[in-house]
């Protein structure tokens, strides 16, 4: 057994290829998801066209521009200096004060603003959107209304409860785990049990005196510890590059973690058994694991506004409890009573692929 | 030839797959420190017969017994008692000669004295012993088939189970590599070997010659060419694969 894990864990870190998918990936992942395709907004450009200049179209423009989202580029004059400073494409929204701003609050009880934004970019004018709309509500809330003046027309009130800022990482980072445990674990075992069936070692083993189930340990212990390693990477970074917090308790994380990896190596034994290259291995990781997990795991794509159909499909992705598991404990620092049910589906999944997986090895060597 | 000890005993062994019958009614036995040719066309059965042999894979009906143990019922002490190499010489490329020798000692439960003494004694009698440190990737076709060859004689196997063990390599070194299996015969161990090489049929103390998952013919290579009246051991199985047709 000993000498299993260790021709293993030499074996490892003999192929530089295998080393740089099990490591570089997680951070690769990480960084990428963290930093380029973030969602977060800083310090964008806008112009303002206030035509009233009244005290409460200057306070909210205070208000917008004293956050870090906002720099103010300019003031405009007229409506016709807007098309021009969109062209120019270093502002991404105006905001338009109607005349007579304070005014019309205090009479009709309604005022307008209007948020002209740049659309090349879809994803940065929605958040800019909600950004301003949001101070602007604060704004009208807080100051106006508790004033006890009269009652206010606000139109939208967004509530974020434990990602105020909608910081993009915190949401990724459940997925990025959750893929990279996935991966690491499925994909590697598959491969690397299919290498040692391609160069016939697997052919002397199974002669050996030892026993088939150890053999398969013996190649799983080495990914299981990896991962954890890998597991501990990702939350390093998340923690003390991106700030993201674990709320609730570490152990239980873990353990949870544990549970998916036991998953994800069976489904690797699975897959192993099924592909008589380790092309043919990785091809199957890649297609029936990665990418429903990424697709239909809720890691990208909110799962509520799919089809049923892929509504349906996304409840048997383990990926996708485990999500949400994740983000249970981490975000919210809730504790097990809370998703239970979850733990037990992924417990469940876990019980059928081990079973699976050891008759289909067993029935390999008949 | 008679005195000898029986080191496998087949008898009656039928493995059939649904409906196919993969070998049907076989009957043999080697003798201890024999060489055995165990030969056939592909698809004649020879294979299925060595994984029952090996215990991997049970028979149908029919007895086998290896070094006096019920296959059938004892597989996995059969297992202690025989080492195995296949064509694709089952060693690991990314670990060195030594990790090698370390790793097939710990699967078959040697201690770290015995794996230590084992080593040297083989890189000594292959004068390898200044390539221990070596990738095995590194290392020459030839040089890498007789390390396999010693591996699996690491434990001091009864009987070494050779699955086409001269795929790809040069006749001399092909030579070399017999030459090790005599000295193992020698020794008292027993040597059963598939080949496709009719030549190194003839090396063998006694063949068996497989077709259609039937042994066909079984005695030593003189006593078959006579029986066939031809003159080398190609023209032997030629003779028999046409009698099939």
């Amino acid at each position: 057994m000993w000498a299993f894990i260790k021709k293993e864990f030499l074996y490892i870190f003999r192929d530089y290829r295998t080393m740089i998918i099990l490591f570089g990936m997680p951070l690769a992942q990480i960084i990428l998801f963290g930093f380029a395709i973030t969602n977060d907004i800083n310090n964008a450009h806008i112009a303002i066209l206030d035509n009233s200049k009244d005290v409460v179209t200057r306070e909210i423009t205070r208000k917008l521009l004293s956050s870090h989202y906002f720099i103010l580029d300019r003031y405009l004059k007229t409506d016709k200096e807007i098309k021009p400073a969109f062209q120019k494409g270093e502002i991404k929204e105006v905001v338009v004060f109607q005349k007579d701003f304070a005014q019309k609050i205090k009479t009709e009880g309604i005022a307008h603003v209007q948020l002209i934004l740049d659309a090349s970019d879809p994803n940065t004018a929605n958040i800019l959107n909600s950004y301003t709309e949001g101070i602007i509500n604060t704004y009208v809330l807080h100051k106006l209304a508790g004033e006890g003046g009269i009652p206010l027309k606000v139109n939208i009130q967004s509530t974020m409860l434990y990602n105020k800022e909608l910081k993009s990482v915190f949401m990724f980072v459940p997925g990025i785990i959750t893929v990279i445990l996935m991966l690491v674990s499925a994909m590697m075992t598959s491969i690397t049990i299919v290498r040692e069936k391609e160069l016939g070692t697997m052919e002397a083993l199974l002669v050996s005196p030892v026993k088939p189930n150890i053999i398969i340990l013996g190649k799983v212990v080495p990914y299981v510890v990896l991962s954890f390693v890998n597991l501990a990477i990702i939350l390093l970074l998340s923690q003390f590059v991106f700030g993201m917090p674990i709320r609730g308790s570490v152990l239980l994380l873990l353990a949870e973690s544990l549970l998916f990896l036991i998953m994800s190596l069976s489904l690797g034994i699975l897959i192993s058994t099924v592909s008589k290259t380790q092309q043919q291995a990785m091809m199957l990781s890649m297609f029936a694991l990665m990418l429903p997990t990424i697709l239909l795991s809720g890691f990208i794509f909110p799962i509520e506004n799919m089809p049923v159909v892929l509504q349906l499909l996304s409840d048997i992705m383990p990926g996708k409890w485990f999500i949400i598991i994740i983000k249970n404990i981490m975000l919210k620092g809730l504790g097990i009573t809370y998703f239970w049910k979850e733990t037990l589906i992924i417990f469940f999944m876990t019980l059928l692929l081990v079973v699976m997986s050891i008759k289909k090895f067993k029935i390999r060597l008949e | 030839m008679n005195k000898r000890e029986k080191i496998i005993e087949v008898h009656d062994l039928v493995k059939r797959f649904g409906k196919f019958e993969a070998n049907k009614h076989l009957t043999f036995d080697v003798n201890r420190g024999e060489i055995f040719g165990f030969l056939g066309a592909n698809g004649a059965g020879k294979t299925t017969a060595i994984r029952i042999l090996c215990g991997l894979s049970k028979p149908t009906s029919g007895s086998v017994r290896v070094a006096g143990i019920d296959v059938n019922k004892n597989p996995e002490a059969v297992k202690k008692r025989i080492g195995y190499m296949s064509q694709s010489f089952s060693l690991y490329n990314d670990l060195t000669v030594k990790e090698n020798f370390r790793f097939y000692g710990g699967v078959y439960g040697l201690s770290n004295k015995e794996i230590r003494e084992r080593t040297a004694f083989f890189l000594d009698k292959l004068k390898m012993a200044s390539f221990e440190n070596m990738l095995l990737s590194k290392i020459p076709l030839g040089w890498k088939q007789k390390l396999a060859f010693s591996v699996a004689d690491i434990h001091r196997p009864d009987i070494i189970f050779l699955d086409e063990p001269t795929g790809g390599v040069d006749p001399i070194t092909r030579r070399q590599f017999w030459e090790m299996i005599y000295e193992a015969s020698d020794n008292g161990t027993t040597v059963f070997v598939t080949t496709h090489y009719m030549d190194e049929a003839e090396y063998c103390e006694r063949v068996s010659i497989m077709s259609e998952g039937e042994i066909k013919a079984l005695g030593t290579p003189h006593d078959l060419k006579e029986d066939y009246k031809v003159d080398n051991m190609n023209d032997v199985f030629l003779r028999i694969a046409r009698n099939v047709e």
